[in-house]
Order: C-alpha cells, then sequence, then structure tokens
C-alpha cells in the first residue's frame, strides 16, 4: 500500500532521513520508532508532502506520489497530529466534515457521517455534534481529531503522536477504543511514536530508526524477540521479553482440550486421569462444563468419596482472549504456578503454566 | 450592557437623575442654546460621518490587507521595516499630519480624509498582525496536512482565528477616527469641529457643546456598533465573548 524506495530528505548539510526503504502493506498499522531527531516525523511528514523529499519515491497503492496535486494527495490521506489542532472556530460537526467540504461533499452526506463517526468513538451526536472544540475534555478533543481524519474515508491514515498529549490512563483507553476502530476499518497507517509501549500494543509493524536510517523493521515480536543491534536491544529496553507477554494471547500459549472431572466422579478417578497426564492436580467443571474448582492430587490419593465433597476453589481463571501479560500479573498475585482458562461464558478451555509460558518465550529467541 | 445589570430602583434613580440634570439645563438656557444649532448639527453630523466612513473604509481596506501581507511567508523578514513605517503615522501629531496632508492635497476633505486614514491605520494593521500571528501553527499544519490550499488557510482558518483580535483594532481605530475628525475643519474639511472651533473662537459655550456633545455621542454610538459587530461576527468557539 505504502512503499518508501531509496527516500531521502537533507536539511542543508544534515541528513535527516538517509535512502530509506520500506514496505506498508494493506491494513497493517506501521509504527515508526525512534529518540527524538532520528528522522520519524520527516518520514512521515515526506508521506503526505508537507515535507518535499529530497531524493527517493513515495509509492501509495502503486501510484508514485510525485505526480500527484500535493493538496489532492493530502486529502486522500487522514492526517492526526499530537496537539490534536481541532479548529477553534468551528463546531465538533464542521471540524469532522472539513476535508469533506473540501473536496464538495453534499452537506447531508457529510453531516450524516460526522454524527456516525461520533457515535463509533462513544461521543453522543446530539450532545456533541454543535459543541466546540473548547467546550471538549482533551480525551474528547482528541478521539474527534482521530475521526476527523477519517471523515473522507481514506485509505490511508498519519499519525503524528497522536496519543502523547493525554493524560496515560485516558491514553489505555483511547489506545483500545482505537484499536476497535481500526479493527472494523482496516486502514493502512502510519503512526509515529517515541513510546515502546505504545507500538508495542498497536503495530503490526515497527521501524525503528536512528540518525535518519532505518536500522530494523519488522514484527513488534521479532523486534522484541531479536533486536538487531545493541541500539535497537536498548531502546526496546531490558524488559522486553516482558513486554513480549502483551503480545501473545492466553489462548496461543495454554495447553488445551485437559482433562477434567466432575462432582461426580469419584476420587479415584481423578487420581487415575492426574497420572495419566501427569498433572498434580485438576479441574473440576460442572455439568455444562464450566470450571468450578480443583483437586490436588495428595488429596485425591489420601481421602475417599466425591469430587465434589474435597474440592477446592481455583489458584485463578483467566480468560483466553486475555494476554500473557494479564495472565503472569494474575499468578504473582494470586502465588500460582497455573490458571485455568475459560472462554466468555466461563467454560473450561485449557490451563496456562508457568514453565509453558518460559518455555514459549525461549522458543521464539531462537527461531 | 452595564444598565441591564442595574436593579430597578438604581435605574429610577439615574432616571430621575438625567431629568433633574435636563431640568437644570432647561432652566438655565443651555439645551435651548444648543437646540438653536440643530439644523447645523443635523449637517455637520453628518459631514462627520461621512469623513469617518471613508477615512475608516479606506484603513480598514488598507490596513487588514496589509496586516494580512506582512504576515506571510515571503514578507516576514521585511515586516518590521514596515511596521515602523506604518508606525511613523501614529508617532507624527495629528496637527502636523493634516498640516502635512494640506500643503501637498490642499485645503479641503481630500487632506482631511488623508490624514484619518495614516492615523488610524496603525491599529488596524498592528492588531491584524498580532491577531495572525496569535493563530497557533499546529492548527495551520493541521489545516496544510489536511489539503487546504493556502487560500483556504488564511479564509477558513487564520482569518476566523484572528477576527476578535482584528475587529478589537477597528474599533480602537474607530474611535480615534471620530474623536480626531473635529481637526478635519482647521483645514477645511468640515465636520463637527466647526462647531467646536467656532464656539472657542466665540466663546459661545453652547455652540462649542452643540459640536461637543454630538461628536461624544457618535463615538459612543459607533464604538457600540463596532462592538455588536464584534459580538455577533466572530465565531462562538473563539469568542471570548459569548
Amino acid at each position: 500500500m505504502i512503499r518508501l524506495e531509496r527516500l531521502t530528505k537533507t536539511f542543508g548539510t544534515v541528513t535527516a532521513v538517509d535512502h530509506v526503504d520500506m514496505d506498508v502493506p494493506d491494513g497493517a498499522v506501521c509504527v515508526l520508532l525512534g529518540p527524538s531527531g532520528c528522522g520519524k516525523t520527516t518520514t512521515m511528514k515526506m508521506i503526505n508532502r508537507l515535507i518535499p523529499p529530497t531524493s527517493g519515491k513515495i509509492y501509495l497503492n502503486g501510484r508514485d506520489t510525485a505526480g500527484v496535486n500535493e493538496v489532492e494527495l493530502r486529502r486522500s490521506i487522514g492526517y492526526v497530529i499530537q496537539q490534536i489542532g481541532l479548529f477553534p472556530n468551528k463546531t465538533v460537526e464542521d471540524n469532522i466534515c472539513v476535508v469533506p467540504d473540501l473536496l464538495g461533499w453534499d452537506r447531508k452526506k457529510s453531516r450524516a457521517r460526522a454524527a456516525d463517526l461520533l457515535a463509533m468513538v462513544n461521543l453522543e451526536p446530539a450532545t456533541f455534534l454543535k459543541r466546540y472544540p473548547k467546550e471538549l475534555s482533551g480525551g474528547q478533543q482528541q478521539r474527534v481529531g482521530v475521526i476527523r481524519a477519517l471523515a473522507a474515508d481514506p485509505p490511508v491514515l498519519l499519525m503524528d503522536e497522536p496519543f502523547g498529549a493525554i493524560d496515560p490512563i485516558n491514553r489505555e483507553v483511547i489506545q483500545d477504543e482505537f484499536m476497535k476502530l481500526q479493527a472494523e476499518l482496516k486502514k493502512t497507517i502510519v503512526f509515529v511514536s517515541h513510546d515502546i509501549d505504545e507500538a508495542v500494543k498497536m503495530a503490526s509493524l515497527i521501524a525503528i530508526f536512528r540518525d535518519g536510517r532505518l536500522i530494523q523493521f519488522d514484527t513488534p515480536d521479532m523486534i522484541l524477540a531479536n533486536p538487531i543491534d545493541s541500539f535497537v536491544a536498548d531502546f526496546v529496553g531490558g524488559d522486553r521479553t516482558l513486554k513480549r507477554l502483551r503480545l501473545v494471547k492466553v489462548a496461543d500459549a495454554m495447553m488445551s482440550d485437559p482433562p477434567r472431572v466432575t462432582a461426580e466422579d469419584s476420587l479415584d478417578t481423578a487420581a487415575a486421569k492426574m497420572e495419566e497426564h501427569g498433572h498434580i492436580s485438576i479441574v473440576m467443571v460442572g455439568p455444562r462444563g464450566r470450571a468450578r474448582g480443583m483437586i490436588r492430587i495428595e488429596d485425591a490419593k489420601t481421602k475417599k468419596g466425591l469430587v465434589g465433597e474435597h474440592v477446592e476453589p481455583l489458584p485463578g481463571m483467566i480468560r483466553v482472549d486475555n494476554d500473557l501479560r494479564n495472565a503472569v500479573s494474575m499468578m504473582f498475585s494470586h502465588g500460582a504456578t497455573w490458571l485455568a482458562c475459560v472462554d466468555d461464558d466461563g467454560f473450561y478451555k485449557g490451563y496456562v503454566t508457568q514453565r509453558g509460558i518460559t518455555r514459549l518465550l525461549g522458543a521464539n529467541y531462537r527461531a | 450592557m452595564a444598565a441591564t445589570s442595574l436593579h430597578g430602583a438604581t435605574r429610577l434613580l439615574v432616571l430621575i437623575g438625567i431629568f433633574a440634570l435636563g431640568a437644570y439645563l432647561q432652566a438655565t438656557g443651555l439645551i435651548p442654546g444648543i437646540l438653536k444649532y440643530w439644523s447645523d448639527i443635523v449637517y455637520l453630523s453628518r459631514q462627520h460621518l461621512h469623513l469617518v466612513a471613508i477615512s475608516g473604509t479606506l484603513a480598514t481596506l488598507i490596513g487588514i490587507p496589509l496586516g494580512i501581507a506582512l504576515t506571510r511567508r515571503a514578507i516576514r523578514p521585511y515586516a518590521n521595516a514596515i511596521t515602523q513605517v506604518v508606525n511613523l503615522g501614529s508617532t507624527i501629531p495629528t496637527l502636523a499630519i493634516l498640516a502635512l496632508a494640506m500643503t501637498v492635497l490642499g485645503i479641503g476633505a481630500p487632506s482631511a480624509i488623508f490624514g484619518l486614514v495614516v492615523l488610524t491605520l496603525l491599529p488596524i494593521v498592528l492588531n491584524t498582525v498580532a491577531g495572525l500571528r496569535m493563530v497557533p501553527a499546529h492548527l495551520i499544519e493541521a489545516a496544510r496536512g489536511m489539503g487546504m490550499t493556502d487560500g483556504q488557510i488564511l479564509f477558513k482558518v487564520e482569518l476566523p482565528n484572528a477576527l476578535f483580535v482584528i475587529m478589537a483594532g477597528l474599533r480602537t481605530a474607530l474611535a480615534i477616527n471620530v474623536g480626531t475628525v473635529p481637526l478635519a475643519f482647521l483645514i477645511g474639511g468640515g465636520g463637527l469641529g466647526e462647531l467646536i472651533f467656532s464656539g472657542i473662537d466665540l466663546v459661545e459655550p453652547s455652540m462649542l457643546l452643540a459640536g461637543a456633545i454630538p461628536t461624544g455621542l457618535l463615538a459612543i454610538l459607533i464604538d457600540l456598533l463596532v462592538g455588536q459587530c464584534q459580538y455577533w461576527l466572530v465565531p462562538k468557539g473563539v469568542n471570548p465573548l459569548r
């Protein structure tokens, strides 16, 4: 979708961007990451020609952008900046419709779209359409800033540290909302950030810049697992392994289709199942398969009776669509070495163990 | 505007006060003395307003574009020098400007208008420049990034956001203008100055007042008018009054 070929920008004697080659596929979120002055913002601004390239080519959808009128080019690319840049003289509605109005869309159509977009970011259209930016909180303004970029439905979005000026709690919320929106819209996004956590969370591809050069361009997991040099390793941080936890879903790390017992089973049956699988405990499920409790092997072997009479509470339950970071956090806070994994309805799907997670993360290092 | 916030009782007192003042002036014969000049007042007020309208319009038509030009990228390096030249207009004493204009343009309205334009240009230009410079750079970046042309950025983003400050400049300029027009009489420009200066020369207070009071009322009226324009024309989102 977006292809940069030997893209270079020099300001006088300073080379801000140095022969960058990059290919961002359709629907990808590509985060340009690096310390300030590394050329990431310049690279992004060359895509909509806010900064004219010194040399090199930019292709959008296979078309060389050098041949496109720059005003038309910008209208076809969504643009979000850190300061948000809502026009204080216009209402929220008119702000959202800036690009549709520039393109000469029918007024009714663009205003209806503004209302739809507001609803998509959980802002009640009836309340907010006629408000002015100064009557909105910072988080609300940034939501409007994002949907303003989406108003004319551009295939490509450029975002310059869009969530940088928002307090950490709101930032998380807006990031999550944005990811949900992106899952639905599947835009191709180039996103400038200096926050590795944000990059790991949002990106399908991360491009790490240093002194105008593109040092490493890969998926977040590969960059965290295999930093190409010490600069990248330092930049992604000493805790990069922990950061990877966020990238893996519980469903991908759990042992699925585990053995289980019901309340009516005898302890002998439970002990036999545990021995068969080499486990030291087993999960008891309800009549329809919901995880209810557990039996330890010592109890199963020494006591007599039914499972239901000796059941203990589970060490912890985690949903399969959670990430491993939450799973590990729950293990530590409960002092557990394993967790039962359940789906949205509480049905028992599998289990994750500390050892399993360690092994999974270790395996990727050698890959 | 303040009067509306006054309570009924205070309002009544003010009305009684005005009535008493009127009665007193009536008794001393000042009001009939002034009203004697009624036809002159009407004629000269019209002339006065004419001068204000022409010079004010010209100053606005020159001042705002000049202010806009001074903030454009291509001209910015020379902006200070040009501002200094405009500044001369308010540095040179008013009478000196009128005298200078008269030596070039002769006696009459044209030189008066020229002098008034030169005088009122500065606040308009300065406020236009200040208003436009106060528009945050990131708004312009956002506008450009969304695909506005330079003209669209000026008219849809810069001017609406600078309008309040520009209007404040107009207000100041017109207040100076109305107050200075009486001097135009000295170079044969007409206006209410005729009554004021003749009144002074003839030691005729009622004649003087017949010029001075309408001048004051005109100044208040025009200020009120521009104030209302400022209130209603400036978009709500950037209008500190609304």
